[in-house]
């Protein structure tokens, strides 16, 4: 149905030509679904906007053949890709937010569709587009036929960038990222839904993604992109089982799974023995009943209802649950950001919910409490090098200058593993996992004692978060911090948490060690967020 | 996922190396740089070096047009206008840096608290910005020099008070969006107080557009000062100033000597169309992300 030969890609810039896709080729059959897996700055979404021809100023195919249906789709007048697009071949896009126009109601946004491809006139446009609401299984689809997007959650959103593109029937789906930024359970119903309604209306599909499990799960066939390049391509059990290019093995094993540990993320040969870290018996958070009311425009909005919990000294607690469940807040109220509406947190004994968080930079124990953030580009000033960025809580707390400052930042350079020749550099000249290495030296710089880790690997490349994860597991060990590690996917947690939390609107569902909630949870939320987690094929165990 | 990473070098940069980078990359911004360097040398070196005294009068040598003895030619009582024009350069120079300095500080201040802080002071401090925009922005430094008294620092405060809130407003915007980013929350984190992070961590992010705003300003300052002084108020005769000067000559073009305000306009529009072109310049050169 579609096939790519050859297929070359090159982007004109100030620094010459960037090859961004360096000839590939591959078949896609009728009814199949394609998986295209790469890390960020593969190529995988640029092919993707090459067979739509919507590549951007400056990028151009520069050799290869695509062919749809007997249709070059390199040499196609503009004219005629205006009517293949979304007719023939649709797209959902990673941020269904910003795909939907935020100011228009998204029942009309259908109908735009739909009469654009003259699908639907005037008079029926209406129906048909509740009918498309319908087949994305909204509930109540003629209620939100008059939402807007910023009614919806995300979720909702990407479902209504699904009706959008399979309004017209088009044959071909390119889904790029769809899942991405999306709650683990709604990651799964959505997928369903795709999956579903590809097999019902015997369409073909590409999905490109990051996530080697997600793919596995829903695909046929597998691409796996290095560089521009295909390196390998198989059937999900192959890739899984029997990876052959030294790439996809080492995509397998940092993609976390059941039944491995913290160290089998990261390629054979750089596996050491994972260091043991103590957990003694001494509490050192003990946070009690804790409240937190917002005042909302429709009444107070309870974010956090009552939650209770401890931490023990050095040992690491995991806070699972999806967006909105109130565990941002709570490790904001944790590190003293903002302060709790009631309730009690007993640091190390003392009561620090009584220092109001206005004051709290100047108490001593504001260097015992840090956290990294979740977004390490925007966690770091972009006026600041890396050098500054890890002084400035050393100047601050510590009270260091000349030169026992600079070698204090070299040596925390070296404790998260960051060249030195790195340490000049600005953010923006600093790659995904080197920001994550910098602001995991400035928080613990000042040798906290407690340190909350907000999805630290949210927006890293799978290989990267294996690293970090790795990385912070050292620290562990080296440093006896106590950790906690807040995030969306179990299987993260598991690897590198002792105990678990898990939350649900405001309200803390279930806890306890790792391994008995994950293997044998109680509640049903827990249950769901592990069935909605992608599972791999899992492969025998080597090493 | 499409983005294309560029091929960084590993050197750092120091502050005169991303200078000269920005020069080279942008002829214009050059040219700018050169005219902007040229309107200095004139402010500082330029009453020593013309070849007339701007004040003396020479009753002989009256409306004379441009000759190679007077470039420009002479004016009504036989003044030099070109040593009166290049003369002036340090006067409306120092008038329109002094007035944007002032509003730059004082905008910035109001403008940080604003964005920072929010609230009522937030509410008090917008309507007031928008009771000064409220007013034609001429009439009111009009009226300020009016009330206060007939000054050349009377002029710099007038100027400065009407665009104190074009900057405010900027800097709140900005301050604004960064209130709560990651790198703020970070800051505290590590014991800044919000002083400290409003002036160390958000406000230097701000500059950029700042600096855009800074270099309109400056064209835009000159233009209110001249326009003061050609009304009569502010600068007096004889002190040689362009606005004035222009306001002198505008009664003789209808009898042919043109050169009287053309001259000393043409340095005007020079001047603001320098200070207007040194903006994304100046942008880019307190942008540390245009260093790669």
């Amino acid at each position: 149905m579609l096939s790519v030969k050859d297929l070359a890609v090159s982007f004109k810039t100030r620094l010459g030509d960037v090859n961004a896709v360096r000839g590939i080729s591959f078949d896609l059959a009728k009814g199949e679904i394609l998986g295209i897996v790469g890390e960020s700055g593969s190529g995988k979404s640029v092919t993707s906007y090459a067979l739509m021809r919507i590549l951007d100023a400056g990028g151009s195919i520069t050799a290869g053949h695509a062919t749809y249906s007997g249709l070059d789709l390199r040499r196609a007048a503009e004219r005629d890709m205006r009517d293949i697009r979304g007719r023939e071949i649709s797209m959902i896009f990673q941020n269904p937010r910003a795909a939907l126009n935020p100011i228009r109601k998204v029942g009309y946004q259908i109908e735009d569709v739909l009469r654009q491809h003259a699908r639907a006139t005037r008079y029926d446009a209406q129906t048909k587009a509740i009918e498309a609401l319908k087949a994305v299984r909204i509930n109540e689809p003629e209620a939100r036929y008059n939402a807007y997007p910023f009614e919806l959650s995300g979720g909702m959103c990407q479902r209504i960038v699904c009706a959008i593109a399979l309004a017209c029937d088009p044959r071909l789906l390119i889904a790029d990222e769809p899942t991405t930024g999306l709650d683990i359970t709604s990651q799964k119903a959505v997928m369903d839904l795709v999956r579903d309604l590809i097999r019902q209306r015997n369409m073909s599909s590409i999905l490109i993604t990051h996530d080697l499990a997600l793919a596995a799960q829903y695909c046929n066939r597998i691409v796996v992109m290095k560089g521009g390049l295909i390196v390998e391509q198989g059937d999900p059990v192959q890739i899984f089982t029997r990876p052959e290019h030294s790439y996809t093995r080492k995509l397998v094993d940092a993609t976390p799974r059941k039944g491995e540990s913290i160290r089998s993320l990261l390629p054979p040969e750089n596996r050491q023995a994972a260091p043991n870290h103590v957990i003694h018996d001494t509490v050192l958070l003990d946070v009690r009943n804790l409240v937190k009311t917002y005042q909302g425009k429709s009444g107070p909005v309870q974010a956090v209802k009552n939650i209770s919990f401890q931490v023990r000294k050095g040992q690491s607690v995991g806070l699972v649950g999806e967006s909105g469940c109130g565990k941002s807040t709570t490790s904001e109220i944790l590190v003293r950001l903002m302060d709790a509406t009631s309730g009690e947190i007993l640091f190390d004994g003392q009561d620090i919910a009584q220092i109001p968080s206005q004051g709290f930079a100047k108490n001593r124990l504001r260097s015992e409490i840090q956290m990294v953030f979740q977004d390490a580009t925007d966690s770091l000033n972009p006026r600041y090098t890396s050098r500054h960025t890890i002084a400035e809580p050393l100047k601050q707390l510590d009270k260091l200058r000349g030169q026992e400052l600079a070698a204090r930042v070299e040596e925390l350079a070296s404790l998260v593993g960051l060249p030195f020749s790195l340490l000049d550099r600005f953010p923006h000249q600093l790659s995904g996992g080197q920001k994550a290495r910098v602001s995991i030296a400035r928080a613990v710089a000042l040798e906290p004692r407690f340190l909350i880790l907000d999805e630290p690997t949210a927006a890293l490349d799978v290989s990267i978060q294996a690293v970090v994860l790795n990385l912070l597991v050292d620290l562990r060990a080296k440093l006896g911090i106590s950790y906690l590690f807040v995030s969306h996917d179990l299987h993260v947690v598991r690897l590198l948490c002792d105990h678990v939390i898990v939350m649900k609107d405001g309200q803390i569902v279930e806890q306890g060690p790792v391994s008995t909630v994950m293997n044998t949870p109680k509640a049903d939320y827990t249950k769901s967020l592990l069935a909605a987690a992608p599972q791999p094929p899992t492969r025998r165990q080597s090493v | 996922m499409t983005k294309i990473s560029k091929v960084t070098t590993a050197r750092s940069q120091g502050r005169f190396d991303h200078l000269a980078y920005v020069l080279r990359e942008n002829p214009i911004t050059m040219l700018a740089f050169v005219m902007f360097g040229l309107i200095i040398l004139s402010a500082i070196f330029g009453p020593a070096l013309v070849p007339y005294d701007p004040l003396e009068t020479n009753a002989v040598k009256v409306l004379q047009p441009p000759s190679w003895d007077h470039w420009f030619g002479t004016d009504n009582v036989g003044r030099d206008v070109f040593s009166r024009v290049i003369t002036a350069t340090r006067l409306d120079l120092s008038i329109s840096v002094a007035a944007v300095a002032l509003s730059f500080v004082v905008g910035s201040v109001l403008g940080s608290i604003a964005g920072y802080w929010g609230g009522w002071l937030d509410s008090v401090l917008n309507r007031f910005f928008d009771t000064i925009m409220a007013f034609p922005l001429f009439v009111l430094a009009m009226g300020i020099v009016a009330a206060l008294g007939n000054t050349i620092e009377n002029i710099i405060y007038a100027t400065a008070i009407i665009n104190v809130p074009f900057y405010a407003r900027l800097v709140r915007a900005e301050v604004n969006i960064r209130r709560d980013a990651g790198f703020v929350r970070a800051a505290k984190l590590v014991g800044n107080s919000n002083i400290r992070v409003l002036a160390l961590h958000i406000f230097p992010n701000a500059l950029p557009p700042m600096m855009v705003q800074v270099s309109l300003n400056l064209g835009w300052a000159i233009l209110n000062a001249a326009g003061l002084s050609f009304i009569g108020l502010g600068v007096r005769p004889p002190t040689p100033e362009w606005g004035i000067m222009v306001a002198e000559g505008a009664n003789f073009i209808v009898s042919g000597e043109w050169w009287m305000a053309v001259f000393p306009g043409l340095w005007l529009m020079i001047a603001v169309f320098t200070f207007n072109l040194l903006g994304d310049g100046l942008r880019d050169i307190v942008d540390p992300r245009k260093r790669t």
